[in-house]
């Protein structure tokens, strides 16, 4: 047992007990940030912050919500709605953070694919983030189901039908996965415990892994710059704070951090208030109605891309390419085979590759929400070959990429 | 200036998948219908003045509205309660006090003498199988038929409410509540539901409403919607255009037109808000304090980070 002696004050005690001081030093003074970043580095704190605001609505809404099939939608719509103090903020707040959360996780990992920093040591971050890319979807996609009105019980029904994998006509697994021929109380239920308990632990569980990822090869910087952190620690505690390379996590890099999350929060608390309907699709406003199919199914604007490129093909050849689709980004570090680490702009084709990605994923979210009909369904289809075609194509023009 | 670039670009890309997905998608997705602000333009314009009193002694006497309309102002009860008759006609008939304030006087006119042509259900009645809508048109009283409806609708303006003192229960009870129920309202297709101290008591108002439905199941093809949450899953725009004429939106809906006013389809609109968008005030109040403190949050972070990287640079 380790020797305890007399505390000399609270944080003595604690200090002797927790190593209080240690741990600060490891998790925010002494844990060294390049200098060189710009605001793009500041999207991991904005999740953090907005991951919090639906985990604090979340618990609120957990309050009233009634996961049953005859009482689920008047539980949201009336009883949140119209009853409770305040009940329609805090659904609001949820349902646009649950909104704004995937355009940050997308421009955060953007920002990780430009810059480079899934590469030389940072390949775990990488996977790790796409993990949480994949949590955070079964998260939203649960959540989805649990107002019962007729978006959920149809995108339900569509996404659970892809199991049955086309010819494979797996409907025992699709049965399986509603605990029912279609979506009905069994099915709400066990959406409702995936996303109240289950994805939430997968995704705190992920969330520590994506920081501890980053740990060893540290943080990227913007000019790809490869920096002895040990070298410029030193040199930043001997004092020289201006000619050294890194920063403190506290308070230099969270000041930096926090001023951008306070723009960020301007801008989400004016779609909260004020432009929330891009959040809170209008069909799922009438109750679910297994009888009346609408018009246009189609899921929300984050899965559009990946949506967009099941549809233009048949049924097998599309969940082939669905498939594809979800897995690929993890894959990422792999197929670039170029030995930079530096932001695309300094990287030959991958440049343009990069870019051709974007615009690529943009069209087929743009494609994804359009009644697949006429030149939209061919753009669609164009776009999802190109898709897969980019990605073929990475390998190879990574790997003859020259050194820089 | 770079972070300003890099602002730059996210921000375009954003706003392009913003505008995509919402204002583009959208507008191929549903039809656009322009307002016709409730003009009514197919129907004839009015070309008499009519005469409260004569018109009083049509709708007492030869008009026969009073046969099936109740007309509570003059103290004239309905013929038959809801459920009777709604199995009679399939829907309960209006009560007459406040039409002339409600409804447009054009349609009234239109109505008196052809009622499945003011209302576009005329697709639902084959004379030729002799089917008849339950409402019989005026045939006329032995003079001029146009200045005897005038006359009638004239009467009716003269006995409702001032058009600016229409409420948006009383729009919508009488243009919209007998077909459709707002639960969120209490409000059902026979008035509103009572608080009741006794189950046996509630039961039996249930019971009513349930035959009610029934008959205005058969007489419509199907249960009328729900309207409590429509403000929220078709919005303002598309309820108003609506309205003003089923048939754009639905090709051969059983649904009337019902031939509102203007300002009588703002009272049900709000209405709808009242039931579906309840707390649209708090929002909006709640937001602007919310928005402040925020703002001086990220002011306080713009100062912080100042001073911190003072000495980093």
């Amino acid at each position: 047992m380790a020797h305890f002696t007399k505390a000399t004050s609270i944080k003595d005690w604690l200090n002797q007990r927790l190593a209080i001081e240690k741990v600060e030093k490891v998790l925010a003074s002494e844990y060294w940030i390049p200098k060189n970043i710009n605001f793009l580095w500041a999207m991991g704190m904005i999740l953090v912050v907005t991951f919090a605001l639906l985990l604090v609505s979340g618990i609120f809404l957990l309050m009233y919500y009634q996961p049953n099939v005859d009482l689920a939608f008047d539980s949201v719509n009336y009883t949140i709605m119209r009853e409770v103090d305040f009940g329609w903020l805090w659904r609001h707040v949820h349902g646009v953070a649950a909104s704004v959360v995937f355009l940050i996780i997308y421009i955060h990992m953007f920002t990780g694919i430009y810059y480079g920093s899934y590469k030389k040591g940072r390949e775990m971050i990488w996977i790790s983030g796409m993990l949480l890319f994949v949590a955070f979807s079964a998260e939203a996609f649960s959540g989805y189901m649990l107002p019962w009105g007729q978006m959920s019980y149809w995108a339900g029904m569509v996404i659970t039908n892809l199991f049955a994998g086309g010819s494979l006509h797996a409907d025992g697994l699709v049965e399986w996965i509603r605990g029912d021929y279609v979506p009905a109380q069994a099915f709400l239920n066990r959406f409702f415990m995936l996303h109240v308990l289950l994805i939430p632990l997968a995704i705190i569980g992920l969330i520590g892994l994506h920081f501890g990822a980053l740990r060893i090869p540290h943080v990227n910087n913007q000019d790809g710059e490869e920096i002895d952190f040990d070298e410029e620690s030193k040199k930043y505690l001997a004092g020289d704070k201006a000619g050294s390379k890194v920063i403190r996590f506290a308070n230099d890099f969270m000041a930096k951090d926090m001023m951008v999350v306070g723009f960020f929060l301007v801008f989400f608390f004016y779609l909260v208030f004020y432009h929330y309907g891009f959040a809170m699709d209008p069909v799922n406003f009438d109750p679910a109605d297994g009888l009346k199919t609408p018009a246009h199914i189609y899921p929300e604007w984050y899965f559009l891309w990946s949506y967009e490129i099941l549809r233009p093909f048949s049924t097998d050849i599309g969940l082939m390419a669905f498939a594809f689709a979800q897995v690929i980004f993890v894959a990422l570090p792999f197929l670039d085979r170029s030995p930079n680490a530096i932001p695309a702009s300094r990287r030959g084709l991958f440049k343009y590759w990069f870019w051709a990605m974007l615009v690529d994923i943009i069209v087929l979210t743009a494609m994804g929400k359009l009644p697949p009909a006429g030149i939209f369904s061919t753009i669609g289809l164009v776009s999802a070959l190109v898709f897969i075609g980019l990605w073929i194509a990475l390998p190879f023009i990574t790997y003859f990429e020259k050194k820089v | 200036m770079k972070e300003l670039l890099i602002l730059a670009i996210v921000t375009v890309f954003s706003l392009i998948v913003y505008y995509l997905v919402e204002p583009f998608a959208h507008s191929q997705m549903h039809k656009h219908v322009e307002s016709e602000h409730f003009a009514y333009a197919d129907l004839p314009a009015l070309t008499k003045t009519g005469d409260a009193s004569r018109g009083k002694e049509l709708v007492m006497g030869a008009g026969a509205c009073v046969g099936c309309h109740s007309i509570d102002v003059e103290g004239m009860g309905a013929p038959m309660d809801a459920v009777s008759s709604a199995a009679a006609y399939g829907v309960n008939p209006p009560d007459l006090s406040n039409a002339g304030a409600i409804y447009d006087a054009k349609f009234l006119n239109a109505l008196i003498k052809n009622p499945a042509h003011a209302l576009m259900v005329e697709h639902k009645f084959d004379v030729n199988k002799g089917e008849m809508h339950p409402m019989i048109p005026f045939y006329g009283a032995g003079g001029d038929i146009d200045q005897e409806v005038a006359d009638m609708v004239t009467y009716l303006q003269s006995i409702a409410v001032k058009k600016d003192e229409v409420t948006p229960e009383m729009a919508f009870e009488n243009a919209c509540g007998r077909c459709h129920s707002v639960k969120y309202e209490k409000w059902t297709q026979i008035g509103t539901k009572p608080a009741f101290k006794h189950k046996k008591d509630e039961l039996a108002f249930d019971i009513k409403v349930l035959e009610y439905q029934d008959s205005l199941r058969s007489y419509m093809g199907t249960l009328p919607p729900d309207l409590s949450m429509y403000i929220r899953s078709r919005g303002e725009h598309y309820i108003s255009t609506f309205i003003e004429n089923p048939q754009t939106y639905l090709e051969g809906t059983s649904m009337p037109r019902v031939g509102v006013t203007a300002g009588t389809a703002e009272k049900v609109i709000e209405y709808l808000e009242d039931s579906g968008d309840t707390k649209r005030h708090e929002r909006e109040e709640t937001g602007k304090y919310v928005m402040i403190y925020i703002i001086i949050f990220a002011i306080f972070g713009l100062l912080w980070k100042k001073q911190v990287w003072r000495d980093l640079h």
